[in-house]
């Protein structure tokens, strides 16, 4: 009977991987997921399915439009309810309101005197049961007023348009009497002196939906109070240490009295990053002294997080060769009522918003403005896949005027490996011969072939600034027996990070890969990991994990010169080995012979830091890029609009596959997201600003049927990451430049262009209608 | 510890993964609240609540359905399968081709999309891609992309009839 791993072996040639880099060593091979049994036999569990006998259920009220004074709170009905224990308002918490955020210390614990978005909890109903908690929450009676809540970009930055936030929330900022939260300005070159220069100039506006995460994990939270006055709290959060922090703070406690434990999310996408129910649950747990439990519904997941919509207008030029003179961006993205991340996306998405290439002159201007919607968080991308929609549509719009290809036009202007793409004083360099991934999408969907009537093919490049700062630390134990378990705080939520973890420890301790454990997911035994977001695992965990190997192997060596009486000069090491001057000992043979009859283990610590830099607009310089190219076959049903995908190629440059069956997955299951906005998820808001599409029957994100006949997943490896064997982050790229990709081919294919997505049947059926 | 007075409930006996069990349940309660909070058996899990996703999927007298859309108390009498009830505590062949294929990635919509593939392959041995896609389009993954959630079934199959 063969192994798991040799199974996946095995799978090299069917899958059509890459042949093995490393030899016989576990990096770089196809190993299967960590801990994918338990999730595929349904033993996996998730926040929702750990049992609290005993628990309070919590059941949140609110009031069904987006913008409104709160005028009084009658629970009186609610807690004459059986099984209802208490009804929070927010009278019950402290004064002034708690807040937190990650960006700005905005979002009250519990709506403070106003509603700023359509699903804001007013307050709490702590019940016996669930039932009860949900009729409770539907007999708490609320007073309000509805205000001229602003739901959309016009009117919030309209004269005399109402303020979402209270000025007094931003005392002294220059920008705290209007609706835009922050700025932000890019610029480098004579862009004057390149708009002279440019033959060809188009200018245009696109328009990008808001959209929501939908993990297929519903959130929810559950706040244990513990007998020492402290909290444990249990989400699916994907930063626990942030969440640790965030309590802390919110409730006055010292962080060893806060232990997170952040069970393996069902799908995070950016959506769980930051704390959201969690300090509400915390005030609920320590006013009532037991156990409090919410578990979100699908909507009310929907109501907790979304990606910021943007409207990017863009003047762009080019020389007569198709060379690109100037590009000229505004970008406002819709970030909703509070900060969460999102001033962040704006100014990360925005720094690339002149995409992977040779501009001499550049001015970019980007707006946060807040309105009475959902607050936006981070999702895969991270503003890149906005303001990519727009330039590399400009792109398009420029070669069809110079009468060349999206392939032709992309070659022409795309950096080399070190050459500037972002210059001034933040200056940003490729990281990677970006044109091979270029090249490689375009050969994979056969840009150059023939295609039959009613069918195009569209290409495009995104790309987006990985980590700028960042601390990962990990802990390795070599146990006596020469199985080891890794310590490593990254959420894994699907990417497979463990898996990882454990492929490097085999490699560099010699252990067998089934001996290999992971602990993550407690912030009271795993060391401190700054956040699983950013693709920064691989790059900042795994060199942390790599170094404690390293930690390891040297602490074997001491030991084994020790109660052998060698000097430690005599002997080396290298990963899975001990190198004596008799030869080479495999390295847990040598842990037993140092260990001797009392046993005991080999504790070993790593560390990776990036240091930001305060004048850099973001923070610090990107540690990597993720680059990728798209390209999309696409057939257009004229009748109907309907457009039916019939391959899709998509080409990442990663530096080096740890392990290609999940750069491979990662992928694809991104590409199929990028469709989703693409194609056809955008949340829709009523006159009083509640999400219309609320919920899985009217929102839709793509199912087996809606995506592409032929999906290609391929790699560019180089081996010139700065993460373990030269790896970069992975897992976001393939959504990064989907639309542009598609919107090119649907161009191709029929001749008219959108620039508003989702590209649904009804938008590109009216383009159609209105093109002669 | 219940605000539903004890007449309200209603005793329901099915059988569960070949066992037969009886919970006391609200009459408004689903099977799958039913399968979750009174059998103990959370593999079934609960995203959209209204048919839309998949997630809840078990098979009930043989046939894949949402359990979030079944009252716990039309199944009185019958039979119902979850994922925890397709094996004798290891995987299954299917489960296994999921995780050779790479199929699985956080794992939520796996068990529904397991049962959902189950059912499928019980019913017609040698689909062809088409009938995959159709069959298991109401089961949404947010991080596989779907690929190869079908080469694992199109697998299982070739494993099934021997080749």
């Amino acid at each position: 009977m063969t192994t798991a791993p040799e199974r996946a072996i095995e799978q090299r040639d069917e899958l059509g991987l890459p042949a093995d880099p490393f030899g016989s060593g576990q990096v770089g091979k196809p190993v299967l997921r960590y801990g994918g049994g338990d999730r595929a036999s349904g033993a996996q569990r998730f926040v929702a399915d750990l049992v609290f006998p005993g628990a309070l259920q919590v059941a949140l009220v609110t009031v069904p439009v987006g913008c409104a004074d709160l005028l009084g709170i009658d629970t009186t009905a609610a807690r004459a309810i059986p099984g209802v224990v208490d009804v929070v308002t927010p009278a019950d918490l402290p004064s002034p309101m708690p807040r937190f955020g990650v960006s700005h210390v905005d979002r009250p614990v519990l709506a403070d005197g106003r509603v700023n978005y359509h699903g804001e909890p007013v307050a709490a109903v702590l019940a016996e049961t669930a039932d009860a908690a949900q009729a409770g929450a539907r007999a708490v009676v609320v007073d309000y007023r509805e205000l001229p809540g602003v739901y959309s970009l016009d009117a919030a930055l309209a004269d005399g348009a109402h303020l979402v936030q209270d000025p007094s929330i931003r005392p002294g900022h220059a920008l705290a009497e209007t609706n835009v939260l922050e700025e932000a300005h890019y610029t480098w070159g004579d862009v004057e002196a390149e708009q002279q220069r440019a033959d060809v100039v188009v200018e245009n506006t696109y328009t990008f939906p808001m959209v929501t995460h939908f993990p297929i994990e519903p959130g929810g939270t559950v706040a244990v109070p513990t007998d020492q006055g402290g909290l444990d709290i249990y989400s699916p959060v994907q930063h626990p240490y942030l969440l640790q922090r965030t309590i802390a703070s919110v409730i006055g406690l010292p962080l060893n009295q806060v232990r997170v434990f952040a069970p393996d999310p069902g799908g995070g996408f950016g959506g769980k990053q930051n704390p959201k129910l969690e300090p509400l649950l915390a005030f609920l747990a320590l006013r009532t002294r037991r156990t409090c439990r919410i578990v979100l519904s699908l909507e009310e997941t929907f109501q907790s997080m979304r990606r910021a919509g943007c409207r990017i207008s863009a003047r762009t030029g080019f020389t007569k060769d198709g060379e690109l003179t100037f590009h000229l961006v505004q970008a406002d993205f819709q970030i909703g009522a509070y900060a969460d991340v999102a001033p962040r996306v704006m100014g990360k998405g925005s720094y690339v918003a002149a995409g992977p290439y040779r501009i001499p002159g550049v001015r970019i201007d980007a707006r946060a403005v807040v309105t009475n919607t959902t607050p936006s968080t981070a999702f895969r991308g991270f503003g890149s896949p906005q303001v990519a929609w727009a330039t590399e549509s400009q792109l398009d719009a420029g070669a069809r005027e110079l009468g060349l290809d999206g392939l032709e036009i992309r070659r022409r202007n795309l950096v080399a490996k070190g050459e500037p793409f972002v210059r001034g004083e933040s200056a940003a360099a490729a990281d990677g011969e970006w044109i091979q991934s270029l090249e490689k999408a375009a050969e994979l969907i056969g840009w150059d072939t023939p295609l039959p009537p009613g069918r195009g093919r569209g290409i495009a490049v995104g790309i987006k600034p990985g980590a700028t700062s960042g601390l990962s630390q990990s802990l390795v134990r070599l146990l006596c027996d020469g199985s080891a378990i890794v310590y490593a705080g990254t959420s894994d939520m699907g990417q497979g990070a463990r898996t990882l973890w454990q492929q490097i420890v085999a490699d560099e301790l010699g252990a067998e890969l089934d001996h290999v454990s992971v602990v993550s997911g407690d912030t009271g035994t795993v060391p401190f990991d700054l956040q699983t977001s950013a693709s920064r695992s691989t790059v900042f965990m795994g060199s942390a994990v790599l170094e404690a190997c390293q930690d390891v192997r040297r602490r074997v060596l001491e030991l084994y010169a020790e109660s052998t009486g060698m000097d430690p000069s005599e002997l080396d090491e290298r990963p899975g080995v001990l190198v004596t001057p008799d030869g080479e000992i495999s390295l847990p043979e040598a842990a037993r012979t140092a260990l001797g009859s009392l046993r005991g283990e080999f504790i070993g610590q790593g560390t990776r830091r990036l240091r930001g830099k305060s004048k850099h607009p973001l923070g610090g310089d990107a540690a990597f890029y993720e680059f990728n190219a798209t390209a999309i076959e696409v057939e257009v049903d004229r009748e109907t609009g309907e457009l039916l995908l019939t391959r899709h190629v998509t080409v990442s440059d990663v530096g080096t596959e740890l392990n290609p069956l999940q750069v491979v997955s990662q992928d694809e299951g991104a590409a199929i997201m990028g469709l989703g906005h693409s194609q056809m998820e955008q949340l829709l808001l009523d006159e009083h600003g509640r999400i219309r599409n609320l919920g899985a029957l009217d929102y839709r994100i793509p199912t087996f049927k809606d995506v592409p006949v032929e999906l290609v997943s391929a790699a560019v490896e180089n081996h010139d990451g700065p993460g373990p064997y030269g790896s970069k982050g992975i897992s976001e790229g393939a959504l990064l430049c989907t639309a542009g990709a598609l919107g090119a081919a649907v161009t191709d294919a029929t001749g008219v262009v959108i620039r508003d997505l989702p590209l649904t049947p009804e938008r590109v059926w009216t383009a159609l209608q209105h093109q002669h | 510890m219940t605000t539903v007075p004890t007449e309200d409930l209603q005793t329901v006996t099915l059988t569960v993964n070949g066992s037969e069990r009886t919970v006391a349940v609200p009459p408004h309660r689903t099977l799958l609240d039913g399968l979750r909070d009174e059998v103990g058996l959370p593999g079934t899990k609960s995203c959209c609540a209204e048919g839309e996703c998949g997630a809840c999927t078990v098979l009930l007298d043989g046939k894949a359905v949402n359990s979030c859309l079944v009252l716990c108390v039309e199944a009185e009498g019958h039979e119902v399968t979850t994922v925890e009830g397709l094996s004798d505590g290891g995987l299954t062949d299917l489960q296994e081709e999921f995780l050779n294929a790479g199929a699985v990635q956080c794992g939520f919509c796996i068990p529904g999309q397991v049962v959902s593939a189950e059912y499928l392959l019980r019913t017609n041995p040698s689909p062809s891609e088409p009938e995959i896609r159709e069959a298991l389009s109401g089961n949404l993954c947010r991080c596989a992309g779907y690929q190869r959630i079908v080469r694992a079934v199109q697998a299982t199959a070739a494993r099934r009839n021997g080749q």
